[in-house]
């Protein structure tokens, strides 16, 4: 449970980032801003091409720079604009304060070293220990995220283990060195349904235990609603809602949130056919003027065309980039 | 370890069958009778008669490949026609040369070719890579033989620093100094071979800079020359020993140019003139000899790969 | 015409492989023309004029027999271009067939490609020098015999993009729908194999000239009088100190048509390999 004295640990401001390809420069992210605070869970949800990737990347310092770069905005983290450092101010946050785990755990672990040599190596960087130590270390992290034998599997490589179990020592990697903040980029993705639980469950715990907060992002709202505690909708390069979970689900203010909610099937309803959205997303080279939904929206007016929406409050804690956001309360379905 | 290395070896059996049968092929292909061949044009009818029983010409086919493959595998490749002396022999004069030519080159390509490789993928895409890339490629497009010349030309006849022909031999006389005459050969050889090991150092390190994993590394807050050759560099090396292996195997065909060049009295040379001579025994030998060290390099590879790369299955 | 600016189009931004595209064009009008474009016979004797540095008589200078060297080069050229073609069609030709036949009978082909295998574990030169040893020297036995170098890596391309393409759902379908093997060789195979070995074709029109070269340099090719750039090179060792022009003037036309071809095939497999473009998906 979140109270309204926690203290905000993150806080996007702005944030751009453009991307220059053989066809031109385009923004890939706007305008993004957001606010997570400790202990806390926030969604970043948004189909595939929305951006919430590159804002995590973006946040790391990990975007590949000739071809992407910040062009704007701030990342306070800890009182520290990250944005503005330079890539060796950087590394030492990465890994050690701010951890993040990918979608892929088959290839995101190096095939040539030990498990336990790959966590020894991350808790190292930061940290001024013996090579005993790390390892026992190493072998205690395991352990935590519920690898069985976890002093044996410490000398296995990666390729032995399964998409679950590795995932598991992706977390132990990135959580080693004890971070305030966990980035997860679909970390559930490539796994079978009841590893998804798992992990997540996992995921949850560990952040009770370590007393982190976590990003977690996905496209799933199933995801969503198990484990955030706010949630942030992600659309074409912006942030178009932001929301208290329960609230996002029962009270969605955006057209683009109230049809995602609505294109979810229900076992109890009546439907002759899926409800889908209208159109497809536009290509970032050729964003509509003003809101970029508003081709695929319902309630698209005029008015629409001639400027992107701001990000407004319409709520205590709930904001949508609409000028003509859904009523409140239009919504009949609670989240699980 | 011994089991996987003994796989490896009946694997190789097939490909020394096909290698003796393609080799035996050779021998049968060249024009002429091999007896009046190897006694050259002056010979009378009957002694070329009596040379083809004795050399069991006159057997089925099936049985004289029976008869030279294991005459070979005793280690008797044939008589040279022009030396008079065994081809083993013969070839076992050359190789003191063409080896240390070899390893001298191999040091040269693998300190050159590497470094430059890894520095071209690391910066990729910048001016650095690409000159580097274009140096590489021209160097790729220089012939050795014109090469050699042009180090004679420039080096040894208008510096007058290093010795142009010849190598007296380092082991019999025991005098290291006698290296330097293989430094221009060692020089040419190399041009063409780091511009290959270059490109392919370069390209690997590529492609595995395009994993996930490396991601991951920065992801830890590595610093990026650990994430260059703790994770990048050392999953390109695999590919890299393979590039290597190829390499040193190609040298011999390089080496034929310049030895000849450089006068230089090893196998590659001892080919070109048993080819103006038509000493076919002492040719077959020393192809046979090259597939032979082929087989043994891509074993040598293989094993190392094994300890290389974990995902590599020992059984 | 729009196929041709599609081809043009990549050499726009990168300066040096137009140059080198360039110099090919350069090379092949002075092959296609040289008869009618040197001033000199090629192989005219002028006793006087031996070894004689460049001048305005004689633009690159003379060889030991008085030969003009400006049009023993532009002469050069066309042994350049009919060798590199030769070979080129050679692989090419041996080397598809090779490779389809063998990705289409599976057993014949594993064996093929075995031996393919083996034969490629031979070094190049080696390899010519084996078959110059049965064919004999010549023009045509070096075509044949560099050619032969080629055939094993073109049969292996073939082979490999063969047995993909045929591994594809779509000729599955194809199939049953009635399709015979050759219809599918030729509407879905030869197709696909076109991109790649223009670009083959392309280095292995370069890596000839330097065997070829090799070969005519070590008096295993064209007989020693045929204006080759490599005979031209073996025939001046020694009067390299007295005429270094002899060995500059030819190793440069050899040394600058192999990169350009090596900057032109580099720009082709860039565009046509669809491995090397970008990917954006990642995101």
């Amino acid at each position: 449970m979140v109270t309204s004295a926690s203290k905000p640990l993150l806080v996007v401001e702005d944030l751009g980032v453009g991307i220059r390809t053989a066809r031109g420069t385009f923004q890939a992210i706007e305008e993004v801003g957001f606010a997570l605070d400790e202990g806390e869970v926030l969604g970043l949800v948004g189909e595939s091409g929305c951006g919430k990737s590159i804002t995590a990347l973006a946040i790391m310092g990990l975007l590949p720079q000739p071809v992407a770069r910040i062009t704007g905005g701030h990342v306070w983290f800890d009182g520290t604009d990250l944005a503005a450092l330079s890539n060796e101010q950087m590394r030492h946050v990465r890994g050690d304060r701010l951890g993040m785990i990918f979608q892929e755990p088959m290839t995101s672990l190096n095939p040539v070293y030990r498990v336990g040599d790959q966590l020894v190596e991350a808790l190292r960087e930061h940290r001024p220990l013996g090579r005993g130590e790390a390892w026992r270390e190493a072998v205690a992290m395991l352990d935590m995220v519920g690898i069985p034998a976890a002093r044996d599997r410490a000398s296995t490589y990666p390729h032995e283990l399964s998409g679950g179990m590795r995932q598991r020592v992706m977390i132990a990697m990135a959580l080693i060195c004890r971070p305030r903040l966990l980035i997860a980029d679909e970390p559930t993705t490539a796994l079978d349904v009841s590893t998804q639980a798992q992990i997540l469950d996992l995921l949850l715990s560990l952040k009770r235990e370590l007393g982190m907060a976590i990003m977690m992002i996905t496209h799933d709202l199933g995801v969503v609603a198990e484990v955030a505690d706010r949630v942030a909708v992600m659309y074409a390069g912006r942030i178009v809602e932001t929301a208290d979970v329960f609230e996002l689900f029962r009270s969605p203010r955006h057209p683009y949130t109230d049809a995602l909610l609505r294109s979810i099937p229900r076992l109890d309803s009546d439907l002759d056919r899926l409800v889908a959205i209208e159109g497809t997303v536009a290509s970032p080279l050729a964003r509509p003027s003003g809101c970029s939904f508003r081709d695929r929206c319902p309630r698209a007016r005029s008015r629409c065309a001639d400027a992107v929406p701001p990000l407004d409050p319409l709520a205590p804690g709930h904001r949508a980039r609409c000028f003509f956001p859904v009523e409140p309360g239009a919504r009949a379905v609670e989240p699980a | 370890m011994g089991i996987y290395v003994l796989k490896r070896l009946l694997g190789a059996i097939p490909t020394l069958v096909i290698a003796s049968l393609l080799v035996f092929a050779f021998i049968h292909l060249i024009p002429g009778d091999p007896a009046s061949v190897m006694l050259g044009d002056m010979a009378e009818a009957e002694e070329i008669e009596a040379l083809r029983r004795e050399l069991g010409l006159d057997r089925p086919i099936w049985e004289q490949y029976l008869v030279w493959v294991s005459h070979v595998a005793q280690g008797d490749l044939g008589t040279s026609v022009y030396f008079q002396e065994p081809v083993l022999r013969v070839i076992g004069e050359g190789a003191e040369t063409s080896a240390f030519l070899a390893l001298f080159t191999m040091i040269l390509v693998i300190a050159i070719g590497i470094p430059a490789g890894i520095v071209a993928a690391s910066f990729h895409g910048t001016h650095v890579d690409q000159t580097l890339s274009g140096l590489t490629m021209l160097f790729a497009s220089i012939p050795t033989f014109w090469l050699g010349l042009y180090l004679i030309f420039t080096v040894a006849v208008s510096l007058d620093l290093l010795p142009t022909s010849g190598f007296p031999s380092v082991l019999e006389s025991g005098e290291l100094s006698n290296l330097r005459y293989l430094i221009l050969p060692a020089i040419t050889l190399s041009a063409p071979n780091s511009a290959l090991v270059i490109r392919l150092v370069r390209a690997g390190m590529l492609d595995v800079m395009r994993e996930d994993y490396v991601r991951t590394a920065r992801a830890k807050g590595i610093a990026e020359h650990a994430v260059i050759l703790r994770h990048v560099f050392r999953n390109a090396l695999i590919g890299v020993v393979a590039t290597l292996g190829f390499t040193f195997v190609g040298l011999v065909s390089e080496a034929v140019v310049t030895e000849t060049v450089f006068a230089l009295p090893g196998i590659g040379r001892l080919v070109v003139q048993s080819i103006l001579r038509r000493d076919y025994p002492v040719i077959q030998g020393i192809i046979l000899v090259i597939i032979l060290f082929y087989i043994v390099v891509n074993l040598v590879v293989d094993i190392v790969t094994t300890y290389l790369d974990p995902r590599v299955k020992l059984q | 015409m729009s196929a041709v600016l599609e081809f043009l189009a990549p050499f726009a931004t990168r300066k040096v492989a137009a140059f080198g595209l360039a110099f090919l064009v350069v090379v092949l009008v002075a092959a296609l023309l040289a008869p009618w474009i040197v001033p000199y016979d090629p192989q005219q004797i002028d006793a006087i004029a031996r070894l004689s540095p460049p001048n305005a008589a004689h633009w690159f200078g003379t060889d030991h027999a008085g030969r003009d060297l400006f049009s023993r080069v532009i002469y050069g050229a066309r042994m350049a271009l009919l060798t590199g073609a030769g070979v080129v069609v050679i692989a090419l030709v041996f080397g598809v067939l090779l490779g389809t036949l063998s990705a289409y009978f599976p057993t014949l082909g594993m064996v093929l490609m075995r031996v393919v295998d083996v034969l490629m574990g031979i070094p190049a030169l080696l390899l010519a020098l084996a078959l110059v040893v049965i064919l004999g020297k010549g023009l045509f036995n070096s075509m044949i015999a560099v050619g032969a170098i080629y055939i094993t890596t073109t049969a292996r391309i073939t082979y490999g993009l063969t047995r993909k393409i045929t591994a594809e759902t779509y000729i599955e379908a194809v199939t049953s729908l009635g399709a015979g093997h050759w219809r599918i060789i030729r509407r879905h195979v030869l197709p696909n194999l076109v991109s790649p070995l223009m670009v083959q074709a392309t280095f292995i029109f370069a890596f000839a000239q330097l065997s070829a070269a090799s070969l005519d340099f070590l008096g295993l090719g064209l007989p020693p009088d045929v204006p080759s750039w490599g005979n031209m090179i073996a025939e001046t060792r020694r009067y390299i100190t007295r005429a270094p022009g002899l060995l500059m003037f030819p190793g440069a036309a050899i040394i600058l048509t192999v990169f350009s071809l090596n900057l032109v095939g580099d720009v082709l497999r860039d565009r046509l390999d669809p491995r090397f473009k970008d990917d954006l998906a990642k995101w």
